[in-house]
């Protein structure tokens, strides 16, 4: 099968590939799940202390939580998991045939990044007493 | 005996559908989380322990936890199968994070189940 081993040719200059917005939801997607993966530890340990009963669990919840790179960390996971969120919902319809269509696709992709952005200053906002 | 198909698909139709099904999961898990916490569920440590504590909320907890350290397990490793090629390296962290993603479920799973 000559066919089989003949050399294709490669084209993989990432700088000069554009993606699409869809590609670019769809490798968000990719990086928010890591980026949560990797996180998970901090987050289940917060989960811990905030649900602890000890004066010392609550004082270090407040500690941590008072500090400015953690609440950095924290919007960054908010907004990845809400990425995710949306973006694994977008995926779940396009699975089951809805909004396949070019234009309606490209919308959905609009959507999922306005959305979690969106929702996660929300979020962000409400945490450090906004309103 | 039936020779065994080495190529072919629904190889990881299994996953796949898996991957989806643990994604309902959380995400039902995440709508019960923002309409408790949108009723008072975190006004105070006092009433985040009382709705945790909750036994239906345990028990949905735990199928989030579970979920998620499935989905977790499906998504590393598909990145890992396609961005390191040396299959020691693969393995090393594919074991990594197999076991560092038992791990969490089982601290998580205590914390739950401790309150």
């Amino acid at each position: 099968m000559p066919e089989m081993t003949k050399q294709r040719p490669k084209y993989l200059a990432l700088h000069q590939i554009r993606l699409p917005l869809a590609g670019f939801v769809s490798i968000l997607h990719r990086i928010s799940g890591l980026g949560l993966f990797l996180m998970l530890p901090l987050l289940i340990w917060l989960l811990e202390l905030s649900l602890g009963t000890t004066p010392e669990q609550k004082a270090t919840f407040s500690n941590v939580t008072g500090s400015c790179i953690v609440q950095l960390i924290l919007f960054g996971l908010c907004w990845a998991y809400l990425h995710h969120f949306c973006a694994g919902i977008r995926f779940l319809l396009l699975d089951v045939h809805v909004g396949i269509e070019k234009e309606q696709a490209r919308k959905s992709a609009v959507g999922v990044l306005v959305i979690s952005l969106g929702l996660t200053v929300l979020v962000a906002m409400k945490f450090l007493g906004v309103f | 005996m039936k020779a065994r198909i080495l190529v072919g698909a629904h190889y990881g139709l299994k996953d796949w559908l898996a991957q989806r099904i643990t994604a309902v999961v959380m995400a039902v898990y995440t709508a019960i989380l923002i309409v408790g916490m949108l009723r008072g569920a975190a006004s105070s440590q006092d009433a985040w322990h009382a709705f945790m504590s909750n036994g239906f909320i345990r028990i949905a907890s735990f199928l989030f936890i579970v979920s998620l350290c499935y989905h977790a397990w499906i998504g590393v490793r598909d990145i890992w199968m396609d961005y390191v090629k040396p299959t020691g390296i693969r393995l090393v962290l594919h074991v990594l994070t197999l076991l560092t993603l038992v791990g969490y479920a089982g601290w998580a799973i205590q914390i739950i189940w401790r309150l």
